[in-house]
């Protein structure tokens, strides 16, 4: 049982990688801009998924699937650090801070907007 | 939508496994109370910054692009690795037991060191360059 449920975040895991990738694709080929958008979405969709996650108040294997293998890793931590040290890179510093300080508020507000709904479901 | 590269999303899907994997183990092995310094999101998602930084840079700048290695190393093992969604909800957590300096020093501590982990391993690759 165990071992079946660790092949399956596994699964999930390498799921969750490839639809952030197309969703990441999609939104910066539709919106492609200056702003690392696609990764903005898909962090804040995140967000509010693992919010309603924890508001739905699963437990055990079922939090750590749903939460910890599928919204873990549909989201990313180093892809948004990585595009701002390379928007940073290229003299454009209001680029680069706004997508720190707005993922930070979005990501907090999309959070609780996900338990909000989640208490309530 | 354009056709996609079956392999290059078999990559990510390899990566992404792996990454979640390791992250899912260390959050099971060391569970946390939500008013104490999250360690082990902090701890992963420093590491892979600093990898996606090095793989990023190296894959990009330094090898041709040939291999499926990028997708792979960066976009799964990286993207899988690291999350930003345990990182609000950690915060929001925070925000709730108003440990406000926690949240603070944690929301700074991830962008700031997420941010030099990037910027090191980057100039570490660039090293020949930044040199001559």
């Amino acid at each position: 049982m165990t071992v079946l449920v660790w092949i399956a975040v596994a699964l999930i895991g390498g799921a969750g990688s490839v639809l952030r990738f197309l969703v990441d694709g999609a939104v910066s080929a539709r919106f492609g801009g200056r702003f690392p958008l696609g990764t903005f979405v898909v962090n804040c969709t995140g967000a509010v998924l693992l919010g309603l996650v924890g508001g739905l108040a699963f437990n055990g294997d079922a939090a750590l699937l749903a939460g910890t293998a599928a919204v873990g890793s549909y989201t990313t931590f180093s892809t948004w650090m990585l595009e701002t040290h390379r928007v940073g890179e290229e003299r454009r510093v209001a680029a680069a801070v706004s997508n720190v300080l707005l993922s930070l508020v979005f990501g907090v507000g999309a959070a609780a907007l996900g338990q909000w709904i989640g208490v309530r479901l | 939508m354009q056709p996609r590269d079956r392999r290059e999303l078999g990559a990510i899907f390899a990566g992404g496994a792996l990454g979640t994997l390791v992250r899912a183990v260390l959050s099971e092995l060391f569970v946390q109370d939500p008013t104490s310094w999250p360690w082990v999101t902090f701890g992963v998602n420093l590491v892979g910054a600093a990898l996606l930084g090095y793989f990023t840079t190296r894959l990009q700048e330094r090898l041709p692009m040939t291999s499926y290695r990028r997708p792979m190393l960066g976009t799964g093992l990286c993207g899988g690795l690291t999350t930003f969604s345990t990182m609000q909800v950690e915060l929001l957590k925070m925000l709730e037991h108003h440990v406000y300096g926690l949240a603070l020093g944690y929301a700074a501590a991830s962008v700031c060191g997420g941010f030099l982990a990037v910027y090191a391993a980057t100039a570490l690759v660039r090293r020949v360059r930044i040199r001559s």
